[in-house]
């Protein structure tokens, strides 16, 4: 649907059963925007993510993409909405009887009418952006969880998807590798026009990525609308400024 | 060179503005969901006198299949020493190869996609199998030295381990011990009695049945019941633990994961089988009862009585020790292959899988050895 918002999440409501995880959840994604979902640990993040990709029905309200009920349209427009998305989970989720370029080939195969070459060379290609030319063949046991990491990117990126979802891009990475996957992160919203969704409570990716965001706040176990990271620290809501200045304001 | 007349299609024209300069013109959409040239055949046209390539653009949408192409061209060029100017690409487009280029390929020695030849992979095997057995030889010295310690009090056993451990592969067994027991009690009788009628000796289906299941077949059933239900069991999770760094857990804080994990298993196992082979022994004398007293017209006191004048202590005996070696094989075959346990999902099910493999030869071999012990013992 040209024009409709890519991503709008409408008074969501995540629970396990009786336990209400968040509720009242609403917010849009513009297109080629980096929003970022952030809160501490056990807010629900995670399972936010969960409902955006799929993988478990809101309690209550939906989730819209291009203006499609992602939970209430038939199961064949779900599968089509699903491959809009490319997921890149927090540790990588790598298919470990596959090898790195196996991984990274297997959606293009399926979903491309690409000769073998040039499926071969895009996965190369993707590898080498995130940092791991060479690593076609090693299996994901034997890579550091960090490699697994950037190589779930890459799997992510292999159908250059509409909307990148990630889940704590930076986490566990060294400084300079989680500088080159923001700066990636970067190069394909501005080169591609890719929305990007990304899970995180790693304070430098956040200041230096984001565009909007919203924080999920365990307390009360709904979200703060914040904005922009950067002017969310000036003059935002006390329980953010909290949050990003690692409790000293 | 090819081209598509279709606006939206990608279209390219190669032409040499001087000897030593080729030029490529992309034009039109070079997307993934399109059906584009391999870049192979422009590549090998790289020849000759050619040591410049440039780029002119007039692009309507790109992704990652215009910058693969570009890759590979500019790998090519590389290779041959072939000067690439990509000052006329897309700004997005240099960026990104730039990106990619910025961290240096990995070579690393002895990784590719070679196959090798049959006899080399059965070398390898062999090779691996023969290198495995001094660490199979380790695991049994320090589950020995394991027993060594809890005898002399150096280790507490977790009784609540073990009993958990006795409760899961004892009377959650009995279904399925039932279950293989009778039928095989079953199809013995069936056996002996097609045999036995033709000397009108068919009351000699309760000896047959009675010493078959208590010495033999009731302990050789339970444990291949038991490396199949309880060994890989036993594997995955020691495997699922290894994924999970708890083993190097209780290494770092000094604590042996044989004594912890090991012990508790080997000892449940070793009780439990022995009872579960006894039961099996008996649920299949019933199959051989029912066969007897309904379709060959033995009596139930008759049969009964066979039975009892058969069967001595020493076949109890000889069913308990084997009952028990063989729960001791099973334990041990699931606890090895779930230690040796690689770090990824995949090394898991190729854990449980070794396991139970390794586990029914070791009761075959162990089965034989008994059998020819007990033989010439005279018991």
């Amino acid at each position: 649907m040209e024009g409709a918002v890519p991503i709008e999440v409408r008074n969501l409501t995540m629970a396990y059963g009786e336990y209400v995880v968040q509720h009242d959840i609403s917010f849009t994604v513009n297109r080629g925007e980096i929003f970022v979902i952030m809160g501490g640990n056990g807010c629900g993040k995670s399972t936010l993510m969960r409902s955006l990709i799929g993988l478990q029905r809101p309690a209550k309200g939906t989730v819209l993409y291009d203006g499609e009920d992602f939970w209430n349209v038939d199961e064949t427009e779900h599968q089509r909405l699903k491959r809009r998305l490319g997921v890149m989970f927090q540790g990588g989720a790598m298919w470990s009887s596959l090898t790195l370029a196996e991984n990274v080939a297997l959606p293009l195969g399926e979903y491309t009418g690409l000769s073998s070459h040039l499926i071969d060379e895009i996965v190369s290609f993707k590898l080498a952006l995130v940092g791991l030319a060479g690593f076609e063949d090693f299996y994901p046991a034997e890579l550091s969880g960090g490699m697994r990491k950037r190589a779930g990117l890459a799997r992510a990126m292999a159908l250059d998807p509409d909307i990148l979802i990630i889940d704590e891009p930076s986490s566990g990475l060294d400084p300079l590798t989680a500088r080159h996957l923001d700066e990636l992160i970067l190069e394909l919203r501005q080169n591609f026009g890719t929305t990007i969704v990304v899970i995180s409570h790693e304070l430098a990716s956040i200041l230096s990525i984001c565009d909007d965001s919203v924080f999920l706040d365990a307390q009360t176990r709904t979200m703060i609308p914040t904005g922009n990271p950067k002017q969310a620290l000036q003059s935002g809501d006390p329980r953010v400024r909290h949050f990003l200045t690692r409790g000293e304001a | 060179m090819p081209t598509d007349t279709d606006a939206t299609a990608w279209r390219l024209t190669t032409s040499q503005p001087d000897p030593s300069t080729m030029e490529i013109a992309f034009s039109g959409r070079w997307c993934l969901d399109q059906q584009l040239p391999t870049p192979d055949d422009l590549a090998s046209g790289l020849s000759g006198d050619i040591s410049r390539l440039t780029f002119t653009t007039d692009l309507t949408a790109w992704d990652s299949a215009f910058l693969a192409y570009l890759s590979v061209m500019i790998k090519f060029c590389a290779g041959r020493g072939i000067e690439v100017e990509q000052e006329a690409l897309p700004e997005g487009v240099r960026h990104l190869l730039a990106m990619a280029a910025a961290v240096p390929e990995q070579k690393i020695a002895g990784r590719g996609r070679e196959h090798r030849g049959f006899l080399y992979r059965a070398g390898i095997a062999s090779v691996e199998f023969f290198r495995g057995a001094p660490e199979m030889l380790r695991f049994l010295g320090e589950i020995i030295f394991s027993f060594g310690h809890l005898l002399t009090g150096r280790i507490h056993l977790r009784w609540r381990d073990l009993w958990w451990e006795v409760e899961e592969v004892g009377p959650r067994a009995l279904l399925i011990v039932s279950v293989i027991s009778f039928l095989v009690g079953l199809i013995l009788a069936y056996l002996g009695a097609d045999q036995l009628r033709m000397v009108g000796a068919q009351i000699f289906i309760a000896d047959l049945v009675a010493i078959g299941m208590v010495r033999e077949i009731g302990a050789l059933m339970t444990g291949i019941i038991i490396a199949g239900r309880t060994g890989s069991a036993f594997a995955a999770k020691l495997g699922t633990m290894q994924v999970n760094e708890e083993i190097d857990a209780f290494k770092t804080l000094g604590i042996s994961p044989i004594d912890f994990l090991v012990l508790p298993r080997i000892i449940a196992l070793m009780l439990m089988v022995p009872l579960l082979t006894l039961y099996s022994g008996f649920v299949g004398m019933l199959a051989g009862l029912l066969i007897s007293t309904t379709i060959f017209d033995i009596g139930l006191f008759e049969y009964y009585n066979e039975t009892i004048s058969a069967l001595e202590l020493k076949h109890f005996a000889v069913g308990l020790i084997k009952g028990s070696v063989y729960g001791a094989m099973v334990a041990y075959s699931g606890c090895l292959r779930g230690m040796q346990c690689g770090r990824s999902a995949e090394a898991v099910g190729e854990a449980a899988t070794s396991a139970v493999v390794t586990s029914i030869l070791l009761i075959t071999i162990s089965a034989s050895i008994l059998t020819i012990l007990f033989y010439q013992l005279g018991i």
